[in-house]
């Protein structure tokens, strides 16, 4: 089957933001630029009435008022500009669940299995556009096409506000009469390599040979030969916003039988600190906590049980993650595998109702003493400060699952890495 | 780091009793004007997440019914406004 994907560009970001919220400044040209004492001078965006000035990003703010004396320069405000690519992001997450975002402003979609639910690619990208006027009151460029690369061509196409889908019929005439420079990772440098052979369109890098690229680019060569013909099989990774991550847990099978519930609760206080300190490392608490069993017949069985309030204390939770298994498993058979999850994710920064039947000030030292062991772990290893109680195993002591559990992130390009 | 938030005059914020529910819904009740009047809110029509391009900002929106007449109270980061008519 065909891939859908969509590349969702928001117009002039940051300038959209502070035009949103300033409504005084809406109708002048407006410049977001660094910090000119911290010599962070340039401008980082700019608004339609400051680009058709000729105004460029990156310029200094004194070449830019050269332009445009009238400018209006306004200071960037980042945490607001985080506020609204989560929002953006929340937004795409409703179409689907391969959202690879690029920058704050920018976020690759992976449609394919959503057009039964949601319409064709452009219907979604339509719907994507809507929203996000309608709801955050900015507006995005949306590309459509079989690959990454075209669609990310796409949303630079037509702007703003608009949809452009290139088709395996259409790209030919729509993609390759560009300049070779639109095509990703074309930079200056390249540009001019290129253009020395006389290859001065995308059309003209599709036509080249591919070994003549090579030879003279090295891997880059083949690799942007196949981005010009719309040979992109790189995936849209599922890396993405809090909506995405619906729960956080660790389990393991244990280097022996666990035959007692003090090596039950050996092996939980482990799976806690591990599960706890994920979750303040995400920025989450979970509300929900379940313990999974498997005995040495390999029978499964699961239990779950639900906080008052969201934690992410590994103490709330191995206490209990403790209390629902000796609640419910009768020591039939030894256990050969444990695990502790946290699930019903909130998010940690989020207001909370404090509890006049328990004793907040000691909540609040558990989590300074969680917050100070988390530092200790990050510069000296996991192993670093353990809980006494593991003092009487050397067998589980060594359990290390935060550090064997890892999430390899797959980029789409990191630097200098090829796909 | 903390958001830097914007005064404008279009924007009014106003302090508003609220409900919340158990299942973590919540309901404007009562706001108090910039004047001082305090009104109920005697119905809520309507709730989704909007911009506000008059005011400039985004949050849920209360479409509510106050003293007869249709009106949008906005929740935005903690705190309510209203557009200036």
């Amino acid at each position: 089957m065909e891939r859908v994907i969509l590349h969702a560009d928001l117009n002039n970001f940051y300038a959209s933001v502070e035009c949103l919220h300033r409504p005084e400044i809406r109708n002048q040209p407006v410049a977001v630029c660094g910090n000119q004492e911290a010599r962070h001078g340039i401008v980082l965006a700019k608004n339609y009435l400051a680009k058709a000035t000729g105004i460029q990003t990156g310029e200094a703010i004194w070449q830019a008022r050269r332009k445009c004396p009238y400018l209006v320069v306004v200071p960037p405000n980042y945490p607001l500009y985080l506020r609204y690519s989560r929002l953006a992001r929340s937004i795409y997450a409703d179409y689907s669940d391969q959202v690879e975002p690029f920058g704050l402003d920018e976020a690759w979609l992976d449609v394919t299995r959503s057009h039964h639910i949601c319409g064709d690619g452009k219907k979604i990208a339509d719907g994507i556009r809507e929203r996000i006027k309608y709801e955050m009151g900015v507006t995005a460029s949306v590309g459509v096409s079989w690959n990454k690369i075209f669609a990310k061509l796409g949303s630079d196409m037509k702007k703003p506000d608009a949809t452009t889908s290139i088709t395996r019929e259409n790209y030919q005439q729509v993609v390759w009469p560009l300049p070779a420079d639109e095509l990703l990772y074309v930079g200056r440098a390249t540009k001019r390599k290129l253009a020395y052979y006389g290859i001065c369109t995308i059309g003209d890098i599709a036509g080249a040979d591919p070994l003549f690229l090579k030879s003279r680019l090295g891997k880059w060569g083949e690799v942007l030969w196949a981005f010009a013909n719309g040979c992109d099989n790189s995936p849209v990774t599922h890396l993405g916003e809090e909506a995405i991550i619906k729960s956080i847990g660790n389990s393991i099978t244990t280097p022996r039988d666990l035959r007692n519930d003090e090596d039950v609760w050996m092996t939980i206080c482990i799976l806690s600190e591990s599960v706890a300190a994920r979750l303040r490392e995400q920025g989450f608490k979970c509300r929900t906590v379940h313990v999974y069993v498997r005995d040495k017949d390999l029978f499964t069985c699961g239990f779950q049980g639900k906080f008052i309030k969201p934690t992410n204390l590994s103490k709330n939770l191995a206490e209990k993650a403790m209390a629902l298994f000796k609640e419910h498993y009768n020591w039939s058979n030894p256990i050969r595998s444990l695990g502790v999850r946290g699930c019903d994710l909130v998010t940690a920064d989020a207001n909370e109702q404090l509890s006049l039947f328990c004793d907040e000030g000691r909540q609040i030292r558990q989590e300074n003493l969680e917050l100070t062991v988390d530092i200790l772990r990050r510069r000296f290893g996991n192993l670093a400060i353990q809980r006494a109680v593991l003092l009487q195993d050397s067998d589980l002591r060594s359990i290390d699952p935060k550090e064997d559990h890892v999430i390899y992130p797959v980029a789409f390009f990191k630097e200098g890495h090829l796909p | 780091m903390m958001e830097t938030r914007y005064e404008n005059a279009d924007k009014i914020y106003v302090c508003v009793q609220a409900v919340f529910y158990t299942d973590g819904s919540l309901r404007p009740v009562t706001l108090v004007w910039e004047d001082g009047r305090e009104y109920a809110v005697d119905k809520v029509l309507d709730i989704r997440r909007a911009a506000s391009l008059k005011a400039g900002g985004t949050g849920i929106r209360y479409t509510c019914r106050i003293a007869g007449k249709e009106t949008y109270l906005f929740f935005e980061e903690g705190r309510w406004f209203m557009e200036r008519k």
